[in-house]
């Protein structure tokens, strides 16, 4: 039903429009008004008067439906009272069922019977009474609209201050998201420190939280639960491997921002720096199997080869290559940077005589470090935030190490290893990992909003 | 006479396709203040900036003819651009300190070039260089303040003590004082006076005022060409070109 009445709406909306636009069109011949707006201006208003409204009673209807058909259809299995909630909401699923022909108990009869007659009915006058509200509001709102065009509405402001309310309606929707999003974070944080102290898991040396599987089979106490969330070995394994990928993007990524800001050509520079900018294109998971398949046995070779014991999969690998993928972010960014520092003291240094270098050197990376600094702080918060390298290279043992040839893990390859299968939500290794997204989330922030402020505050250097 | 420091021969400039300069020769004389006057586009900043080499920055231009400093060929193949800046400074329209303290402004051309052994030496040609630069006095209790933090006219000073820091023969000026108000004009034509007991000046400027009031000699640019170079009192008063007349006397440009 829903796409016919949408259908409708749209059809009323796109009428409504032309009847708008002719009405304001004629009373402007006809009677000599001095409309405040063009005439196509009343027609929006009045498609805005048939379109919005509408739509807006239509999502209210949708969206408390079923609780009310619900309620209505097991209103007899409540009366008896000797239901839970589970069950009437898994009766409810047979009387769906049953009603679509799939009949798979034989239980209580005649009551389902009933039920089913009962969810066929009101389904029906449901779909009735929309068409007939929403329609009919529809029409009587254009009918209004129409014959409120006069010359005393100013049609324009009112089409303004709509798509003021929606735009701000659509920026509210990323705002409240986000909010959404740290509240529940927070809440079952919050659930998660009720049962595991905070300083356990800030502090804790120990990450096992497959323990907690042993815990409910009677064998350790809450205390051995307490032990088994310590996520300092996260930490120091996302430290870790963060700290490789930034020893191998930083240098890497600055000279090139140098050598296309201030050597290469602009021919060099036009076809060289899209490429540069693909690397941060590429899918997450296809350098994570570059990183399993190529570079892990690579590094394992060399190591071997060295004398050295190292891991197939080590945390060297995958720093390395998550480097590689954060190049682009500090090469672009530097890259605008550095040439965005004015032409005027380049010349003042070569005036002096400096050489190239000299000017890059003692001039221009100074004047630019802000922003030089700021794109290492996003490429950080990029790096301690990736995943997909780090679960297929990095491997998934959370061990306490600063030896980058070890297998080490990082805080989202454990949220995956929690959240992947089944899960009870009620479980603390499940809690645990909104609690390990929320220390995620706090750092990267802290990281992204120290590297804006530092950009600020460098753009406001030359202004 | 006085010695002749700068002389250019028949120099060419092309930007690319475009010709900016004709067959420029004129000379310019030791420890004298020479102005370059002419409408916007007629080529006397390509022409300043042919002096010390900046145009080499630019990958297009190209310069023709012979510029001889002392009777060098500063084109010649064996020379260094390095040490060619390092005799020759220059002063920018806009004011343009490095975004570092004051004092590490007018350090930065020693530094470069090697010229103060010790921190002390280093510190007394910072001083003496301010000092010159008539700034001293204003900055002595904030040396190690921005030099970007000081206004547009002391900017333009510190600029200039950058540039003879290195103690240069000769110090190009291309505008200096367009982006100031009269008092700090007033402040750098006082300076300039100063400044040519020891330097050979190169102003190029807009204001033929100016010209009058601190060249002794005057070149008229004109659609990339050198109308008539002069002592100052001749251009001004008894030009022998129609076009410069009519430039002195505000018939165009």
């Amino acid at each position: 039903m829903g796409f016919i009445l949408i259908s409708l709406i749209i059809l009323i909306g796109i009428t409504s429009y032309f009847l708008g636009n002719l009405r304001a069109k004629n009373l402007r011949t006809s009677n000599q008004k001095n409309l405040k707006s063009l005439s196509h201006y009343y027609g929006y208003y009045v498609a805005l008067w048939a379109l919005v409204p509408a739509l807006l009673i239509l999502l209210m209807i949708t969206s408390f439906k079923s609780f009310f058909i619900e309620q209505y259809v097991l209103s007899d299995f409540i009366a008896l009272g000797s239901y839970t909630e589970t069950e009437l909401s898994l009766l409810f699923t047979q009387i769906e069922n049953t009603a679509l022909g799939i009949k798979l108990f034989d239980e209580n009869t005649i009551l389902i019977d009933g039920a089913v007659n009962k969810l066929n009915y009101i389904n029906k006058t449901i779909e009735n009474l929309t068409y007939v509200t929403v329609l009919g509001l529809s029409g009587l709102l254009v009918l209004y609209s129409l014959f409120n065009i006069n010359n005393k509405l100013n049609s324009r402001k009112i089409v303004e201050k709509f798509l003021l309310v929606l735009y701000f309606t659509c920026s509210l929707v990323a705002i409240m998201t986000t909010v959404g999003i740290i509240f529940s974070l927070l809440y079952e944080t919050l659930r998660f420190f009720s049962q595991v102290p905070i300083a356990d898991f800030l502090f804790g040396l120990n990450w096992s939280p497959q323990r907690v599987f042993v815990r409910e089979a009677g064998d350790l106490d809450t205390r051995d639960l307490a032990n088994a969330f310590g996520a300092v070995p996260l930490f120091a394994g996302t430290f870790l491997i963060a700290l490789i990928a930034m020893c191998v993007s930083v240098p890497v990524g600055l000279l090139t921002a140098i050598y296309m800001s201030e050597y290469a050509s602009p021919k060099v520079r036009d076809w060289a720096k899209p490429i540069i900018e693909i690397l941060a294109g590429i899918p997450t998971v296809v350098y994570g199997f570059f990183a399993a398949l190529t570079v892990a046995p690579l590094v394992r070779d060399i190591g071997q080869g060295a004398g050295l014991t190292v891991s197939s999969e080590s945390a060297l690998a995958a720093g390395f290559v998550m480097g590689i993928m954060i190049i682009p972010f500090i090469s672009s960014l530097s890259d605008d940077v550095i040439k965005s520092v004015p032409q005027s003291l380049r010349e003042g240094s070569y005036a002096m005589g400096a050489t190239k270098r000299e000017t890059i050197v003692k001039v221009l990376l100074p004047a630019a470090l802000p922003g030089i600094v700021g794109s290492f702080l996003l490429a950080v918060s990029r790096a301690i935030g990736e995943t997909m390298i780090v679960v297929m290279a990095a491997g998934l043992n959370a061990k306490l190490t600063a030896n980058p040839l070890d297998a080490a893990t990082t805080i989202t390859t454990q949220i995956v290893v929690i959240l992947i299968g089944d899960q009870e939500f009620d479980s603390p290794k499940t809690q645990s990992a909104f609690a390990l997204g929320l220390t995620l989330f706090v750092v990267t922030l802290a990281l992204n909003f120290i590297a804006l402020q530092v950009v600020k505050k460098y753009t406001e250097r030359y202004d | 006479m006085k010695n002749i420091k700068i002389k250019a021969d028949n120099l060419n400039v092309h930007y690319g396709e475009k010709q900016a300069l004709f067959d420029v020769s004129m000379y310019m004389e030791e420890k004298q203040v020479t102005a370059l006057i002419g409408p916007s586009g007629c080529g006397k900043s390509t022409f300043i900036r042919c002096l010390n080499r900046m145009n080499d920055v630019i990958n297009i231009c190209k310069v023709q003819g012979k510029i001889e400093i002392d009777g060098n060929d500063i084109y010649a193949p064996d020379m260094q651009v390095e040490q060619l800046r390092e005799r020759v400074g220059m002063v920018f329209q806009k004011p343009n300190p490095f975004p570092k303290s004051i004092f590490e402004n007018v350090a930065y051309g020693p530094r470069i070039h090697g010229i103060a052994e010790h921190k002390s030496d280093l510190e007394e040609i910072v001083v003496n260089s301010l000092k010159k630069a008539a700034l001293f006095d204003e900055v002595k209790d904030r040396l190690y303040d921005a030099g970007t933090g000081l206004s547009g006219g002391q900017q333009q000073r510190l600029c200039i003590a950058r540039a003879i820091s290195v103690n240069p023969d000769i110090i190009l000026m291309d505008e200096p004082c367009s982006a100031l108000d009269p008092i700090a004009t007033a402040r750098i034509e006082e300076l300039m006076a100063d400044l040519k007991t020891e330097y050979t000046i190169i102003i190029v400027t807009h204001s033929m005022q100016q010209a009058a009031r601190v060249s002794s000699r005057t070149g008229f640019f004109h659609l990339g060409k050198l109308v008539e170079v002069d002592k100052t009192e001749t251009i001004f008063s008894n030009p022998s070109d129609q076009r410069t007349q009519d430039y002195i006397t505000g018939r165009f440009g």
